[in-house]
């Protein structure tokens, strides 16, 4: 690559079209038509004005995402204070002392148990139903909406333009003892109104229906995306070779949106795991804690705290895999648009 | 009104290529109208019990009243005068106005700068990105407690903290969606910048920032957007009081028994900022591609960051 005063094209405050009004002269011209075009545009002034574009971007995620990542790895490993009994995080990554992760780890097979394996059942059986709902719509949205698409499109962002709160208010309003979801099961005859059902008090059908009803918008805008991409000339190529649609659908848009599935059910499943209120506004019962609660309660006593640094570094290290899985196939697919 | 739609050659055979032989897929379009209703309608309803006459949550009370938005009953105070729901409402749009004109900035200027500047430390800074983007929201609340509470005790607990939180939690949205952008619009046009004899700096400026406006309107409205709805983050980072947004609000009112139409009415006000911002982010980037190829469909779904 040529230094850059050798190709200094023009001054910055020329206009645009100032270079095909006057052409460089002499040998600097003959030398600039020479070089390709893409050293031309490498080889701009000035030259670190990409990093510096990217500089204060990085620096916050350095002091915000970065480091605060690694200052729970301090806390998780450092000590108590033996006064007051709040967390004395090591920094000296040498010095580590694991004892909090051997808490940690025997608190898992006892108090933590629970909550673990109910978050496992819970994000599995919503993250799946939302799959069977969110599959269909999207692709029904996708392939069938024709001149519709764009109400079909409104009406299935609109969520996502609804407060997460909002949604779980919605809820529990029609959830009450004496709410509407009620209403309609006894008009219904399935239900006497003397014992109306308590949908709040802790069922876990209750909180997987909002879990359910809180993610499913994410995930079928992330399915949409995906599908929309498949070309439509190989599914026409199917038909024309003799598979029925039920058979193109399996054989050839199922396994085209297989990237796309496992895309989406990382955006249902990485928020979930670390989802702490949707069961305490739908339930609030100790029956339906899942391990974001154990976390989130542990923040707010100084002695727990380094507990609760410990089990976040746990799940966090479970949850690493499925994190670079996703990053790399964002990655892929990004440099395949490109 | 009936209109008469002549197909066009070329429709009538998107349309049996879609179709084939095969009859309109009945079935798919029910469960899609079912599950659009199932989103949409307790929505609805919600809304419809901010304006109730009393105090249930669960029933509708007629004759609809504004009581819940501005009534001046002391015992259950509206939203206007209750002064903890008035004050989230006014730290909500303070941060979300914040947040969204730092965050931009850096996003846009992290997008640009990583697109360009090839290396291995751009690599990495671009999956430091992508993974703050993927991490589960309640770690990087945790994370961020133990640093302001340990490591930068100067950021309080509060706006500040939550500010550098939020900026941090979205900056992807511009980096990611910029991005897109970038590469759609490919090299050809700075190229022909170049040629015509610019300086990086100003084909940056003049050619470059024009062409990626839309996607930095869609950015802002999202993080605008998603700055209103966040809850956990403000939640384990807003110390003590004073700086809870509404959905902090909602959740701690609504949980700690204190529910009423008052969070309804707080709830369809959020609802409101954000489609007020959905619609001028959608018309501000139907304006800016203007005359480009794409449509509503494409607008709609730049909006929601897709």
């Amino acid at each position: 690559v040529a230094t850059v005063t050798e190709t200094k094209p023009a001054a910055p405050d020329r206009p645009p079209h100032a270079a095909t009004l006057k052409p460089a002269k002499g040998s600097r011209k003959s030398r600039w038509q020479a070089r390709s075009r893409q050293d031309r545009l490498d080889s701009w002034k000035p030259r670190w004005l990409w990093a510096s574009l990217a500089m204060p971007g990085s620096i916050w995620l350095l002091l915000f995402f970065l480091l605060p990542f690694y200052a729970i790895l301090c806390v998780a490993f450092g000590t108590l204070d033996p006064i007051f009994q709040s967390p004395v995080p090591i920094w000296n990554p040498f010095a580590w002392d694991p004892q909090t992760f051997v808490n940690v780890y025997h608190e898992l097979s006892i108090t933590f148990a629970s909550p673990f394996w109910r978050t496992v059942w819970y994000v599995a059986v919503s993250s799946l139903l939302s799959l069977v709902i969110a599959y269909p719509v999207a692709y029904f949205v996708t392939r069938h909406a024709g001149k519709r698409k764009s109400l079909y499109l409104i009406l299935l962002i609109s969520p996502f333009w609804v407060s997460y709160m909002m949604r779980m208010l919605a809820w529990i309003d029609l959830l009450q003892t004496n709410g509407w979801v009620n209403d309609v099961f006894e008009w219904l005859g399935l239900m006497n109104r003397s014992t109306p059902a308590n949908w709040l008090g802790g069922h876990s059908l209750t909180v997987i229906l909002g879990l359910v009803y809180g993610y499913i918008p994410y995930l079928i805008i992330v399915l949409y995306a995906g599908l929309d991409r498949i070309d439509g000339r190989l599914l026409e190529a199917s038909q024309d070779l003799g598979f029925t649609k039920l058979r193109t659908f399996w054989r050839v848009t199922v396994p085209l949106s297989r990237q796309t599935i496992l895309a989406g059910m990382f955006v249902t499943v990485l928020p979930m795991v670390g989802d702490y209120f949707t069961n305490q506004l739908l339930s609030a019962r100790k029956s339906t804690t899942m391990i974001g609660n154990t976390i989130e309660g542990q923040l707010n006593y100084a002695s727990a705290q380094s507990d609760g640094a410990a089990a976040s570094v746990i799940l966090l290290l479970l949850l690493v895999p499925a994190m670079i899985y996703y990053v790399r196939s964002t990655n892929k697919a990004s440099r395949e648009n490109a | 009104m009936a209109t008469v739609v002549v197909p066009t050659p070329a429709t009538r055979r998107q349309r049996k290529a879609w179709r084939g032989p095969w009859r309109y897929p009945f079935g798919l379009q029910t469960f899609t109208w079912v599950y659009l209703i199932w989103s949409i309608v307790p929505i609805g309803i919600s809304i419809l019990f901010s304006f109730n006459a009393g105090k249930s949550q669960a029933t509708l009370q007629t004759p609809l009243s504004l009581r819940w938005y501005s009534g001046r009953n002391k015992s259950f105070p509206s939203v206007l005068h209750d002064p903890i729901l008035h004050a989230a409402v006014v730290q909500t749009l303070k941060l979300g106005a914040i947040v969204t004109l730092i965050t931009i900035p850096l996003g846009v200027g992290f997008a640009i700068g990583i697109d360009r500047w090839r290396g291995r430390t751009s690599n990495g800074f671009n999956l430091v990105m992508i993974f703050s983007f993927v991490v589960p929201e309640l770690l990087l609340a945790v994370a961020l407690y133990f640093v302001f509470l340990q490591l930068f005790k100067f950021v309080h607990l509060g706006s500040e903290a939550e500010t550098a939180a939020l900026v941090v939690w979205n900056i992807s949205w511009p980096a990611i969606i910029v991005r897109a952008r970038l590469v759609t619009i490919g090299k050809s046009f700075e190229e022909a910048a170049a040629d015509l004899g610019a300086s990086r700096m100003s084909a940056l400026w003049r050619v470059l920032t024009p062409l990626l406006l839309p996607a930095i309107f869609a950015s802002a409205v999202l993080t605008f957007a998603s700055v209103v709805d966040d809850f956990v983050l403000v939640e384990q980072l807003s110390g003590n009081g004073g700086s809870q947004t509404m959905a902090v609000i909602i959740y701690s009112q609504q949980h700690g028994g204190g529910g009423g139409p008052a969070l309804n009415a707080l709830a369809t006000l959020m609802l409101l900022f954000s489609l007020v911002v959905a619609a001028l982010g959608y018309g501000a980037y139907r304006l800016m591609t203007r005359g480009e190829r794409g449509s509503t469909t494409e607008a709609l779904t730049s909006i929601a960051g897709m």
